[in-house]
């Protein structure tokens, strides 16, 4: 099956809310390697003027992951997982990410272009925090290529 | 003990790393990032789709890679924009049972600009394994006083 070019330009809208724990975010920069004690005690982030623990840098692909999924899953977008490589990345924080966030991802799909049997396929994230009153605030834009392999490649 | 922007010169040197990787690193990266691609936990799914062997997330690489910058940096929330590509997959061999390293990625990060205006600095990161260049414009851009 090959990847529907139709794709170019399409958005999912922001799907579900997801809730940054301060477990998670222990567990994901614990993962990443990473001993900052700004994602693990919370005296000491505080310390630094901020609400709560600060996710790593890369903390945000969770939530940029979900979104791509709708789009990775949706069956018209002909894309086979198992062929996924990630071709590029980029994070561009307006905010730091903290423990008690609850964030939404507005995914765009910026580019799709053909590549020999494959495709390379640009999407965008753009990550907003909710409030009490859920108004949105900007926290981060990511941007990802993803190359899905054809046959032999 | 963060940077201070008026000590800093395009070239210099912040630092080095060395990461060692294991397959169970892998499992525990796909856990906490939700990323369950077999081709990074399973030899036989990953061979079956043409790739050489389990690859490292280019995600994990990216995550870890970036820890030289935040710690020099102080304080994590100072990286306000970080970006790379991923030119080759990190092949992790399977030493479960050992206390050998899978596979083990050299990161060097240095001063590549200065925007004083802006008040941030530009650190590229040179990220190696098997004596390969694995990611490629690797750059963290960071917030200084």
């Amino acid at each position: 099956m090959s990847i529907n070019p139709d794709l170019q330009g399409r958005s999912y809208p922001a799907a579900e809310v997801y809730d940054v724990g301060r477990e998670k975010i222990r567990e994901f920069a614990k993962a990443v390697k990473a001993s900052n004690p700004a994602h693990f005690d919370v005296e000491t982030a505080r310390a630094m003027g901020h609400s709560d623990l600060v996710a790593p840098p890369t903390f945000a692909i969770i939530v940029a992951q979900r979104a791509d999924a709708q789009l990775v899953e949706d069956p018209e977008s002909g894309i086979d997982f198992s062929r996924v490589v990630h071709a590029d990345q980029r994070f561009t924080h307006h905010r730091a990410i903290v423990a008690g966030d609850r964030l939404v991802a507005e995914l765009h799909v910026d580019g799709v272009r053909a590549m020999g049997g494959g495709a390379m396929i640009t999407t965008r994230s753009e990550i907003f925090a909710l409030d009490g009153n859920d108004d949105r605030e900007k926290v981060a834009t990511t941007t990802s290529s993803i190359l899905v392999r054809g046959e032999g490649q | 003990m963060s940077p201070k922007f008026e000590e800093l010169t395009v070239g210099q040197e912040i630092g080095t790393r060395s990461i060692e990787v294991t397959r169970q690193d892998l499992v525990k990266y796909a856990g906490a990032s939700g990323d369950f691609n077999p081709i990074h936990w399973n030899e036989a799914f990953a061979t079956s789709v043409e790739l050489p062997g389990v690859i490292a997330h280019g995600m994990f690489t990216m995550g870890s890679a970036v820890q030289l910058v935040s710690d020099w940096a102080g304080d994590p929330a100072a990286v306000v924009d970080y970006q790379t590509r991923f030119t080759k997959p990190v092949l992790v061999a399977d030493t479960t049972g050992t206390d050998e390293a899978g596979a083990v990625i050299d990161v060097t990060g240095v001063v590549g600009a200065l925007d004083a205006e802006a008040g941030t600095v530009r650190i590229d990161l040179t990220v190696v394994a098997a004596g390969q260049k694995v990611l490629m414009k690797s750059q963290a851009v960071v917030k200084v006083s």
